[in-house]
């Protein structure tokens, strides 16, 4: 096997891994939290694309928009939480995942109305349309690369939010034991709109961060909030930790499936039939990862401790 | 609750039984999802067909219905049931993608009527599942990429990686450049396609550069068409695989690459039956009124969308509106007797067209607007490889 | 009780006659329409048997749909095209026969694994067997891959004949009613008070000395066998059979005609497909915005109408 394709290979994989995690983190959070199932996260995802590319038209550049639509998603989600969210944390599981699909329904369909079924590509800024060479012979988009280290500090900074700050220590408290925040007469209402809001934003930037690879389009959301929930089942629901890791795993057997499956399955079996089942072979894989994974330890890899 | 189904059935009868029009004509096409970036070209182009027939053939009125397929085979089958069995349409037409038309033409021709695939030419139904009653519109899958391999082996193309998505038009496709391509084909890559297709191609564009092919082939429709292109230049392949694509850089994704200033892309060629350049005086009617309507050049899938709609009109004016003297219609719709906007053609003993297909090329025109003009005539009435596999004669 | 059995009665007989009798008066698309809402009703039946009564949400049932349409349209697709000489036939015995052993079977394996996990993880196990079963199928090419199966043959059986859309119809509201029946049965046994007992308190039946954990996989398996049933039928409706079928989105859709009608009730599921099938129908005639309504409405009925809409029948029955 070539060296260098391998290694550019491993950074498709992280570069998915990254999104995903970014999707992920906000979704285990609310999960976590909130005990609450919200299938819509991907159209904020979505949502972040399509806003994203809006205000590059508008603004003229790429960079500035990406900054400026983030407060504004996280206000979406601020109000998704208020009206959707909230009159249903009572309820079971099931109404939250019919509740939250008469959403993604209702949004995916909002945005064909205002964006039209196009999809909208995004120019990027001459700095990071180019190539970057690495090393000898791994040259990558530079946008790639820029993904990779957003989607990092985005991960830094919520690792500090959570682990440093007072919010952060109540957000834990909660993922672990909900009463007991409630009992130290912190105002739950809003420490969860918060995380609604925080939870947005990131799917948002993983959304604008994309967009100008595949385009801001209709239903790109829901592509990605199944792999998502993957992620965080297998990472172990509401914990940060777990979904990152479980991210990166799931990116790198998605992409390296993709990459090197069919030239594995070339060796038993005739060649038209390996390009045709290599790749939904690997996008079987991640779900077959799951099951093993919840048969071998029911609560994922790494469950927050108490409940 | 019994109330509310009989008060809805009885609402829906009416709606249906309040137009009546002489001719109708069923027109599925792709309207939700992304895809429906193509449906609404098309829409309009079978809109402005009817605006320059005056909704009439000859004395008889027409109808179109449009339904929405979904970018999916099954739902594609039920809008086509729909119109078949509840508005009793009288010609089905339109198709985008080759598998919904596989999946929904036994429902157009177990019922009787006539097919006509404004688009989609999936290998099996210009060979095996040949009908009487179906008829293209447009091109077999495998003509326009016999074309560019052809291209290939003028430009002196040695080795050549392969990208499509995976289904029925991508599997013709594939084979379609095989045929006609004499140098090795050292990679190929099918991609998950519909309405959650692969769109991030990171790991196939990756694979491709590695393997030091000559250039590389691709056919990747609609929205994907655009996000293609794009990653395509990001991974700076431009001077070392040079791209050769097919249905790919087009009127629809043409607009969408310029407003992101992709001038990468001017100057690249792809083959076609039919370009907006094309001097016939059909054809500078239809770009020409179609830009001024809809603001846009009309895509190649417009183009087969107009010349739908013009043959229907036609074969119904030849049978004075007979819907009932089927061998009358057949006969008419066989002799490709109308103005068609790609110049004239006939059809073969498939009932697909027997036609031209030639090499166009991105260029900017007088308005600063980036089109597609005809350079070269690759294929000159050109038969599709499948012709002789179909039984009828 | 006189009028609740009398308000039944009417819905089943609604069910039955207005589509024979709207395909007389010559609108043979009711009739279509008719079909494919009982079919889908009877794999909301079969899910409302373990999500209603055993309280077990699965996210997954789509793929019992699908492996039944398969079971249905691979042999067919053999007895076609030739190959695979064991199962080639139309012999619609052996197909349903294929369609019910395939989906007990991949129950019965499933249901060990997915069982042993609880709330958000069932729930989400489920989703990825129904995953896998779509990648599988779409992965091979023999069976048409991601572009489906087209069948130009359906099952055969003596003395009925598939082709015939009316006897078609006929046999789908008739397996409808039994398949109620059957369900209503089993709620209603011995078997069906410790499924409930389950779902209200497990470790109370656990002591008690049953073994839940069999019970929660006989009525999985039962369930899934419903669902596989209504895909083999499905599969003879539509003769064309995509992994398409096998989505998560269309898992969805039978979860939402189950609560949508009523978790837990004989009727619930009928009611949810019945509507579900007319507002997909007349509001996608309407405009191709038609997921605004319809998603508006989703939320609505899970905020607003508890119970579902059997709660609207006079005296709601069998409700916990």
């Amino acid at each position: 096997m070539d060296y260098t394709l391998f290694v550019i290979q491993l950074l498709n994989g992280l570069q998915l891994g990254i999104l995903l995690f970014l999707v992920a983190s906000g979704l285990t959070l609310v999960f976590g939290i909130l005990d609450f199932v919200n299938l819509a996260h991907g159209s904020v995802y979505m949502l972040g694309a399509f806003i994203c590319a809006s205000l590059t038209f508008a603004l003229g550049n790429f960079v500035y928009a990406l900054l400026i639509s983030l407060p504004i998603v996280a206000v979406i989600g601020y109000g998704f939480e208020r009206l959707i969210a909230r009159p249903l944390y009572e309820r079971d599981h099931l109404d939250h995942v019919l509740g939250t699909f008469g959403a993604i329904l209702v949004i995916d369909t909002l945005a064909h109305m205002i964006w039209g079924p196009a999809g909208i590509a995004i120019p990027l800024p001459a700095a990071l349309d180019g190539q970057t060479q690495l090393a000898p012979g791994i040259v990558v988009p530079t946008f790639r690369l820029a993904i990779i280290t957003a989607g990092l500090i985005a991960a830094a900074g919520l690792y500090w939010l959570v682990n440093h700050t007072r919010t952060g220590m109540l957000i834990r408290a909660g993922a672990s034991n909900r009463t007991m925040v409630t009992a130290l007469g912190v105002d739950i209402q809003a420490l969860f709109s918060f995380v609604f809001a925080i939870g947005a934003a990131l799917a948002g930037l993983a959304g604008m961060l994309i967009a100008p690879i595949t385009e801001a389009s209709l239903g790109m959301g829901n592509n990605i909030i199944i792999t998502a929930f993957v992620v965080i089942i297998v990472g172990g629901i509401g914990s940060m930790k777990g979904a990152f890791l479980a991210a990166l795993l799931i990116g790198l057997i998605d992409t390296l499936g993709r990459a090197f499956l069919d030239d594995i399955f070339k060796l038993f079996m005739s060649s038209s039939a390996a390009e045709n089942s290599a790749p939904a072979i690997s996008s079987m894989s991640i779900y077959l990862i799951m099951a093993l994974i919840l048969f071998f330890r029911p609560q994922g890899l790494f469950p927050p401790k108490l409940r | 609750m019994k109330k509310l189904i009989t008060t809805l059935l009885g609402t829906s009868l009416l709606a249906t039984s309040a137009l009546a029009a002489d001719v109708k004509i069923g027109f599925v096409t792709t309207l939700t999802t992304p895809a429906a970036v193509i449906g609404k070209d098309m829409q309009n182009a079978v809109n402005l067909a009817m605006e320059h027939l005056g909704g009439k053939a000859g004395a008889h009125n027409l109808e179109v219905i449009f339904g929405d397929d979904g970018f999916a085979p099954d739902t594609g089958k039920q809008v086509t049931d729909r119109l078949v069995k509840q508005d009793q349409v009288d010609f089905v037409a339109g198709y985008i993608w080759s598998h919904v038309l596989l999946a929904s033409r036994k429902s157009a021709l177990d019922a009787g009527k006539i097919l006509i695939s404004s688009n989609a030419g999936p290998s099996q139904m210009a060979g095996k599942l040949c009908h009487e009653n179906f008829f293209s519109a447009s091109w077999q899958n495998d003509q326009t990429p016999m074309a560019m391999g052809e291209v290939l082996n003028k430009a002196g193309v040695k080795s050549l990686y392969i990208m499509a998505p995976n289904y029925a038009a991508g599997k013709d496709m594939v084979a379609g450049v095989e045929r006609t391509f004499k140098g090795e084909i050292v990679g190929k890559d099918l991609t998950k396609w519909g309405a959650d297709a692969q769109l991030d191609f990171s790991a196939e564009l990756a694979k491709a550069k590695a393997s030091g092919a000559d250039g590389i082939f691709v056919f990747y429709p609609g929205a994907a068409a655009g996000a293609f292109t794009k990653q395509y230049h990001q991974a700076g392949l431009k001077d070392n695989l040079p791209l050769y694509s097919v249905f790919t850089v087009d009127g629809i994704s043409l607009p969408k690459l310029q407003a992101a200033n992709f001038s990468g892309i001017v100057g690249s060629k792809v083959t076609q039956e039919w370009d907006p350049s094309l001097d016939n005086v059909a054809n500078q009617k239809f770009v020409s009124d179609f830009k001024a309507k809809y603001g846009t050049y009309p895509s190649f899938y417009a183009a087969q969308s107009y010349d739908t709609i013009r043959m229907i009109a036609a074969a119904v004016e030849k049978v004075d509106g007979d819907m009932s003297d089927m061998d009358g219609i057949r006969a008419a719709l066989k002799s490709a007797d109308y103005d068609s906007v790609r110049g004239s053609y006939s059809y073969g003993s498939n009932n697909f067209p027997v036609q031209n297909f030639y090499l166009r090329e991105v260029v900017v025109d007088g308005d600063g607007n980036w089109t597609t003009q005809v350079v070269d005539t690759v294929l000159t009435n050109h038969v599709d490889p499948h012709a002789a596999d179909c039984k009828m004669k | 009780m006189q009028k609740k059995v009398f308000v039944q009665g009417l819905i089943l007989a609604t069910v039955l006659i207005v589509p024979l009798l709207l395909n007389y008066m010559g609108h043979p698309f009711y009739l279509d329409l008719a079909t494919r809402l009982c079919i889908l009703a009877i794999a909301a039946v079969g899910l409302n048997l373990i999500l209603g009564y055993g309280g077990m949400i699965s996210f997954g049932h789509a793929a019992y749909l699908g492996l039944g349409a398969y079971a249905v349209g691979i042999p067919a697709h053999h007895w076609l095209y030739g190959g695979m000489d064991v199962i080639a036939t139309t012999n619609g015995f052996v197909q349903f026969g294929l369609a019910l052993l395939v989906s007990g079977i991949f129950a019965l394996l499933t249901g060990l694994i997915c069982l042993k996990v609880k709330g958000v993880y069932f729930i989400m196990i489920t989703m990825a067997f129904a995953q896998m079963v779509y990648y599988l199928f779409i992965s091979i090419a023999e069976y048409g891959g991601d572009d489906g199966l087209v069948i130009d043959t359906r099952s055969e059986f003596p003395l009925v004949n598939f082709d015939d859309a009316t006897q078609l119809f006929t046999i789908c509201a008739v397996s409808l009613f039994f398949v109620m029946w059957l369900v209503w049965r089993i709620s209603k046994s011995q078997f069906g008070m410790v499924l409930a007992g389950i779902k209200g308190n497990e470790q109370r039946m656990i002591a008690m000395g049953y073994n839940t954990f069999a019970y929660k996989l006989a009525a999985y398996v039962i369930s899934g066998m419903i669902c596989g049933f209504s895909g083999a039928l499905l599969g003879n409706f539509t003769t064309f059979i995509s992994p398409e079928m096998i989505d998560w989105a269309r898992s969805g859709e039978l979860m939402f005609m189950v609560i949508l009608g009523g978790v837990a009730t004989t009727f619930g599921p009928l009611l949810g497909a019945i509507t579900f099938i007319i507002l997909e129908e007349v509001l996608s005639t309407i405009t191709i915005y038609w997921h605004l309504p319809f998603g508006l409405l989703l939320i609505g009925v899970v905020m607003f109408v508890k119970g579902g809409l059997s709660a609207l029948i006079p005296k709601a029955e069998d409700k916990e």
